[in-house]
């Protein structure tokens, strides 16, 4: 099979829903056993690890505050107890605190902050050490069309996601003498629990800015994430793929 | 001393790729023994599993040379 985890083992962060839960699905379609991490939504992560399990695979669900170094840290250990090792991590938890620059409270900043741009930067050193002795490891970054482009209204979210692919292109030239690719992804508008709140009008209109004029599914990301994670991609390392219908080129 | 300093030797041979003969009680790991500073890491790594003890990230900064580990090793086991 093209692409196949077959024996791998990942951890995906934020997993309970959209693009995430797609991610987890995704790379256990190829193969993998799936580590499903969640900060509030305990339920919706079952659901995304029966999934996983639907598909033959092993799924562990994770409760952690990916902001936290310690919690993170805690997490990789009941990843590696339970499945032996760690191949993969995708840090695709984020959240948003939109609001204008002047009516951005500190705090907004800063948990945004905390979570999207630290929590990947946690991840990051939680895996190293086990992936340094395995010579082996892929980490798959999740960022953002508006990382590249920018967005009013979001210059906390703005600025975490630029974030993320610098660290990504950091943290790829410092383990790539270990065999360990670190990669980034930048989705553009996808059909999420997110985007679904948006009117109807505001959707048309953001469309008109996509040349493939559509919005993207949770899948278009996943695919390019198991692409990623395989050996087919061992060549790669440092890059941001956009996965966007167009919107940034 | 010399049981720690045999161990010690074996495994700065294995990672760093260098002779036995090199790796003397003052060899530096970066200036004599052409290790960078993710090799200095990893060697800190392998000697924590060697002699089951934890190096706190402090200490392992100090770490440099042979001599400093094998010392570092005698006064925490």
């Amino acid at each position: 099979m093209f692409g196949s985890l077959e024996g791998k083992t990942a951890l995906v962060t934020g997993a309970s829903r959209g693009i995430g839960r797609a991610i987890a699905v995704a790379l256990a379609e190829a193969g993998a056993d799936v580590a499903i991490n969640y900060a509030g939504s305990q339920a919706a992560a079952a659901e995304t690890a029966q999934a996983v399990e639907a598909l033959g695979r092993r799924a562990l669900v994770l409760q952690a505050n990916v902001g936290k170094l310690d919690e993170f840290e805690s997490m990789v250990k009941q990843v590696v107890d339970a499945f032996g090792s760690i191949d993969i991590l995708v840090n695709n938890a984020g959240i948003t605190r939109d609001n204008l620059i002047m009516r951005m409270k500190e705090d907004e900043f800063d948990q945004v902050i905390e979570t999207n741009l630290k929590g990947v930067f946690n991840g990051i050193k939680a895996v190293t050490r086990s992936m340094m002795k395995q010579r082996s490891g892929r980490i798959i970054n999740i960022s953002s069309v508006v990382g590249a482009l920018g967005n009013p209204g979001q210059a906390n979210y703005v600025a975490a996601k630029a974030g993320v692919i610098g660290l990504t292109k950091a943290a790829a030239r410092e383990l790539a003498s270990r065999n360990i690719t670190v990669n980034c992804v930048a989705p553009g508008f996808i059909e999420t629990d997110m985007t679904d709140k948006l009117p109807e009008d505001m959707k048309a209109k953001l469309v008109e800015g996509i040349p493939l004029e559509r919005l993207g599914s949770p899948e278009d990301i996943a695919n390019i994430v198991r692409f990623l994670a395989s050996d087919v991609s061992s060549y790669m390392t440092g890059q941001t793929v956009h996965v966007d219908g167009g919107m940034y080129m | 001393m010399s049981d720690v300093l045999e161990r010690v030797k074996r495994i700065v041979v294995d990672r760093l790729g260098v002779e036995e003969s090199e790796v003397t009680i003052e060899a530096s790991f970066k200036d004599d023994l052409g290790a960078d500073s993710l090799d200095v890491v990893e060697l800190v790594m392998e000697l924590e599993d060697e002699f089951d003890l934890e190096i706190s990230d402090e200490d392992a900064e100090k770490i440099t040379s042979v001599g400093e580990v094998v010392n570092y090793i005698q006064s925490h086991t």
